[in-house]
């Protein structure tokens, strides 16, 4: 399939700050662009630009084969968007910000309420899509901000980090709705800071870092750059050490790491559970007591450290443009919710 | 054409998702309705003892200026409800759509007179409580109350301009008690302009505010021919001196505003 979003050397500067510095994006139509990286690496600009709320310095971008600068009215009418903070009306109910949307989308009146009440139902909101969403959990306001995302059904859809600030029995809801439309065909980038989570969605990974790409491919792609499989092996004693060490250093297919606090052993290893098997036995022989073992393959967090020096969520240095906003309207939000009643 | 129409039709859907905050937000219409109702009430009775215009009972004099002074500070609305807009995120979402440019700022206008007409109406009763009576016929006060709307219109687009460039609801409350004290006080709304000091007074007199009440009064009946003439052009013609500012500040603002919309970028 062609290409839905096509970005070439986009360049966005805020005074001194470099938010993009010559990012190229390409997401083929019908899958999902993981574009990972810290706070304040450029991932919302990148967002802001391609769904034409923001103009490059430089730079070009297409998305639905429509440039994003010479016409970004018709870019609008093709794309959904989910930022980062639920971008709902509080005072209106869940049915009445859909409604809302679909009458902007013009869908006209009757379509519009019939598309609300469906979207209500896939996202499970239907019992309180009468509610003014004041009174909704955070899940429930990003559930409800995506759906107002696909409300006039786009071919194209912008996540900006979707599941930032939910529990963990919400993110995986939502994923599991961000799947359902990715196979009904949708394209899909989403921004994370969550490694998991691209690796859950994402058929192609992008990460950046201070505006720029620094690694691209598959999820496994990234892992392989970093090493293949390794065995883990933790003992019971630290008398355990040295024989477990020596038993490794045969299976392994390189240098065999130790840590003595945790009485945790890893090697690189090449023969998958073979190797895994035979070390296993002949630690059983040499009477090693053995805790815990297992075959660990690199996370996209590891990926992460060895790309970029730092790991993906520490990012006290680097979090200019999008963290310290964040952080603003979060305190804000929290200002305002202690002033009005709660209804 | 179609985009003039589909200005007004993404403008109803947006005023009516401001009025539904109304309906949500009852403590809002309360304040909203209790400070005009305590001013005309400070005013008639606090200082209606000590100020006595020449040839015309203070309270009906007032009442007009208290009318222009409400008004225009309803248009904090605009600019407030704007800056909460775009900090909560809900400008970008709009942004997003394939919908107008100006509909967000034609919309909130537009129900931000809804706002106006409440007060209007609760000052109204209020007046007419305290002794203020319409001495006209029911045209030219139907055409007092349009020319309050439309001062007031006029001046949602400034604050709406002043509300996107600031982005914070409580900077716009802030910033416009200074602009908006000054512009109602300096002015003819609750003493005659005549024993001011003579910049004030010429400040005064050329003050848009001046013209809006003045206006008002006239088309209300509230003047009185035992009362000395304006000697200035803004106060002898005050509906078309109004009017005139009227046109000159939606040609400035309207664009304007519009145009920060675009580029308004909340973070």
């Amino acid at each position: 399939m062609s290409d839905v979003i096509k970005a070439s050397g986009l360049v966005k500067r805020y005074g001194t700050v470099t938010a993009l510095d010559g990012l190229d994006l390409v997401v083929p139509g019908g899958t999902v662009l993981g574009l990972l990286g810290p706070n304040g690496a450029g991932k919302t600009t990148a967002v802001r630009i391609l769904t034409t709320l923001l103009e490059p310095d430089s730079g070009t971008a297409e998305v639905a084969g429509i440039d994003v600068r010479s016409d970004p009215g018709a870019v609008r009418e093709r794309i959904g968007l989910s930022g980062q903070n639920a971008a709902v009306d509080e005072y209106l109910t869940g049915f009445e910000n859909l409604d809302m949307v679909g009458r902007l989308y013009k869908l006209g009146r009757g379509p519009a309420r019939e598309r609300s009440r469906q979207l209500l139902e896939i996202f499970s909101l239907s019992d309180d899509g009468d509610r003014p969403v004041k009174g909704y959990s955070g899940g429930m306001r990003r559930r409800l901000d995506l759906a107002a995302a696909l409300v006039a059904e786009p071919a194209v859809l912008f996540l900006d980090e979707p599941t930032s600030g939910l529990d963990p029995r919400s993110r995986t809801d939502l994923w599991g709705v961000i799947r359902t439309l990715v196979r009904e065909g949708t394209t899909l980038l989403l921004t994370t800071q969550y490694l998991e989570e691209a690796d859950q969605l994402a058929d192609d990974i992008v990460v950046i870092d201070h505006g720029r790409m620094i690694a691209h491919g598959t999820s496994d792609e990234l892992k392989a750059q970093v090493g293949g499989e390794r065995l883990e092996l933790v003992v019971g004693t630290t008398s355990d050490i040295q024989p477990a060490r020596s038993v490794l250093a045969d299976v392994a297919a390189g240098e065999v790491v130790v840590d003595e606090d945790g009485r945790r052993l890893t090697a690189p290893i090449s023969g998958g559970a073979d190797a895994l098997m035979t070390a296993l036995r002949r630690l059983d022989a040499d009477h090693v007591r053995v805790l815990d073992v297992g075959l660990r393959r690199p996370t996209l967090d590891d990926v992460f450290l060895t790309l970029t020096g730092h790991a993906a969520e520490a990012s006290d240095t680097d979090s200019e443009a999008d963290g310290s906003a964040k952080r603003d309207d979060d305190g804000r939000a929290k200002k305002r919710r202690t002033k009005e009643p709660v209804q | 054409m179609s985009n003039l129409r589909w200005a007004f039709a993404d403008g109803a859907v947006i005023a009516k998702r401001n009025l539904i905050k109304i309906k949500r937000v009852p403590d809002l219409l309360v304040f909203t309705t209790i400070s005009p109702i305590m001013f005309v009430l400070l005013f008639a009775y606090v200082f209606g003892g000590s100020i006595s215009p020449p040839g015309v009972n203070y309270r009906e004099f007032l009442i007009a200026g208290i009318f222009a002074q409400t008004v225009i500070f309803g248009a904090t609305f605009t600019g407030a409800g704007l800056a909460d807009d775009m900090q909560k995120g809900v400008i970008d979402r709009f942004r997003s759509l394939p919908m107008s440019r100006s509909a967000v700022l034609v919309g909130r206008t537009a129900s931000d007179i809804v706002y106006n007409m409440i007060s209007i109406t609760v000052m109204s009763l209020t007046g007419l409580i305290v002794g203020w009576r319409i001495r006209t016929s029911l045209p030219e006060a139907v055409g007092g109350f349009l020319l309050l709307l439309f001062f007031a219109y006029a001046f949602s687009w400034v604050m709406a301009y002043v509300g996107m460039l600031v982005s914070s609801p409580e900077v716009v409350s802030n910033a416009s008690f200074i602009v908006v004290f000054p512009i109602t006080f300096v002015a003819n709304t609750f003493v005659p302009s005549d024993n001011l000091p003579p910049v004030l007074r010429a400040i005064a007199e050329w003050n848009p505010v001046s013209a809006v009440a003045q206006g008002a009064r006239e088309l209300f009946g509230n003047t009185s021919p035992a009362a000395p003439p304006p000697e200035v052009w803004s106060l002898q013609h005050p509906v078309l001196y109004t009017l005139i500012w009227v046109a000159i500040i939606l040609a400035v603002f309207v664009p304007l505003s519009v145009r920060q919309y675009k580029r308004a970028a909340s973070r």
